[in-house]
């Protein structure tokens, strides 16, 4: 039981700490210089940073921006990739082609290494975080929607819909959709972790959000330069991602085989 | 074999022109104007006209296209902007460490997911094998670039056994290698345990082990060969993981790589070099897919005639 209850609640929190972060008195910016570097005391449990900064409120806003991007990178990404996936698939010939030619092109690219190049040439921010983010991850949904139409467009139900004159839209939408929800979801919620990781990997090299809001991955980036002095620096906030991935990894392994889809092989996108 | 490797290489080829033709495309998908970033407002027009008409941005969008094609195909990737020399150049000054990290990554890989997978699966159900499994879901869900400063901190800052970072005698490739070589360990021992559990229920696993032969003759001998061939394909693809990573992992240690070179270029603003490094990168991982297909298809006769494996 502890396997599914210790990483709900973790989920929980993180949303929590992300949606009730601006309701906090938080101070993630007040610089107090007499604090730098200064390690966890009873006003801060989790230290001072660099600048002299509360590591804790930094940690809070820090899932703001991790749970802000990973929500609208996979909405993105999910919208995207199953429409392009479906109708390009149930259309078929010159459609389908020209459609798996273009995600295999945008499979070339390896990881998140189309998204540093974007995110780079885009400059910092969130938005285009989410920009470089989604261009990276559409490619995965459509090609499932695509293989689940392949496999699901000659049920009986789907053939007595086309003899029966329904629209191409109608049958996606009726017939179709609700049956490839299931792989989609379990998908999506790998995706999840997987742009947890890659928000963090981009702020970490300097190319997510910009100065001075907070993010994970730049916290490390920041700690890494003091590490033999202040290790709690680097410590936090790579705990807080390992916790949120680990625990969205563990729940997406209970809903795939409480949904039972059989999924090949996971070129996962570990960065 | 030759219509399937025909085919194979066709479609392979129109992968390499697409991805060409939008790294080609990256810096013209920017808003704005590119000159403008890379010089800074300061610049004088006539600096900016100068390095426009130096990279060619002045001319039409199909002369610029057709001139980055023709140039690829003579292997000239342009001139950094930032270092004023051969961008072709830079990337060979760089490959060499990318390749041994890499290479090191993988040794690390096999050494570690072999053995887990094997015990995995051997002593299914059992502590080993939730033990293995649990730290094969640590090893997905780890980042590189906490790892990698993790283990700085251990093994470099407490213990002094590695070099903090750099590339500086033998000992400096263990640590950016375990870091990088974590992740595929961690997918690939599931694949090994999975692929292990499925050969060893085959019925001449139960006609070996009838017959009286020792148990790690079934398993190694019997077993492990049979259930390698699905790992390898694994790998081939697990490769661009690896090799994306490799940017993360490079910058986290100061490894002198190709990876590192791309995000310094970012950094200074020289796009020729970060289309160059993607191009690289993308390609490499482009050739090792087919080669992997085509061994396959090669060991494989049920892909090179056709009929559905």
């Amino acid at each position: 039981m502890i396997r599914l209850w210790l990483p709900l609640v973790v989920l929980l929190l993180w949303a929590a700490a992300a949606l009730g972060a601006q309701l906090l008195p938080l101070t993630p910016n007040l610089i107090q210089l007499e604090q730098i570097l200064a390690t966890p005391e009873a006003g801060a449990v989790l230290g001072y940073d660099d600048l002299g900064r509360a590591i804790d409120a930094r940690i809070i806003v820090g899932a703001r921006t991790s749970f802000l991007v990973s929500i609208w990178v996979v909405g993105l990404s999910l919208l995207v990739g199953t429409l392009l996936g479906t109708v390009t698939a149930f259309h078929g010939g010159w459609w389908d082609r020209v459609a798996v030619l273009g995600v295999d092109i945008f499979l070339a690219f390896p990881g998140i290494l189309l998204a540093i190049a974007l995110a780079g040439l885009l400059g910092p921010g969130i938005g285009n975080v989410v920009i470089a983010l989604t261009a990276v991850g559409w490619v995965g949904y459509a090609r499932l929607a695509r293989a689940q139409v392949l496999s699901l467009q000659h049920r009986e139900h789907v053939q007595a819909a086309v003899a029966l004159g329904s629209s191409k839209w109608r049958i996606i939408r009726r017939h179709l959709l609700p049956l490839m929800l299931a792989p989609l979801i379990v998908e999506a919620t790998f995706g999840i972790a997987a742009v947890v990781i890659a928000e963090a990997g981009l702020s970490f090299l300097g190319l997510g959000v910009q100065p001075p809001t907070a993010s994970w991955g730049a916290m490390i980036r920041d700690g890494a330069r003091y590490m033999l002095v202040a290790p709690h620096m680097v410590l936090a906030p790579g705990m807080a991602i390992l916790a949120v991935v680990l625990s969205v990894n563990l729940l997406g392994d209970r809903l795939r085989d409480k949904l039972d889809t059989r999924m090949t092989a996971r070129t996962g996108t570990q960065s | 074999m030759p219509a399937y490797l025909v085919q194979r290489l066709g479609s392979a080829l129109l992968v390499m022109f697409g991805v060409v033709s939008l790294v080609f495309l990256l810096i013209h998908l920017i808003p704005g104007d590119p000159i403008e970033v890379m010089l800074g407002e300061s610049a004088s027009g006539a600096d900016r006209e100068a390095l426009r008409a130096a990279l060619g941005l002045n001319q039409p969008l199909p002369v610029q296209y057709l001139d980055y094609l023709g140039g690829l195909l003579q292997l000239d990737l342009g001139t950094s902007i930032h270092f004023r020399r051969p961008v072709s150049e830079l990337l060979l000054e760089r490959l060499p460490a990318t390749g041994l990290l890499a290479a090191a990554s993988l040794l690390v890989t096999v050494l570690l997911a072999l053995p887990l997978g094997i015990m995995a699966a051997v002593r299914r159900n059992t502590i080993w094998d939730s033990g293995a499994m649990g730290f094969s879901m640590l090893g997905v869900s780890i980042p590189n670039f906490w790892l990698g400063p993790l283990l700085i901190l251990v093994f470099s800052l407490w213990l002094g056994w590695f070099p903090v970072s750099g590339q500086s005698g033998f000992g400096s490739v263990v640590l950016p290698a375990l870091t990088l070589g974590t992740g595929l360990t961690a997918v690939l021992s599931r694949m090994v345990r999975s692929s292990m559990l499925e050969v060893l229920g085959e019925d001449y696993i139960r006609t070996a082990r009838a017959k009286g032969l020792p148990p790690h003759r079934v398993v190694l001998r019997h077993g492990l060969r049979n259930a390698l061939l699905p790992v390898i394909t694994l790998l081939g693809l697990q490769l661009g993981a690896l090799l994306a990573g490799a940017v993360i992992t490079e910058t986290v240690f100061s490894w002198p790589g190709v990876g590192l070179l791309m995000i310094e270029a970012i950094q200074s603003r020289d796009y020729p070099v970060v289309q160059a490094c993607v191009l690289l990168i993308s390609l490499s991982y482009v050739i090792v897919n087919l080669l992997t297909d085509i061994a396959y298809a090669w060991v494989d006769p049920r892909i090179r005639l056709g009929t559905p494996p």
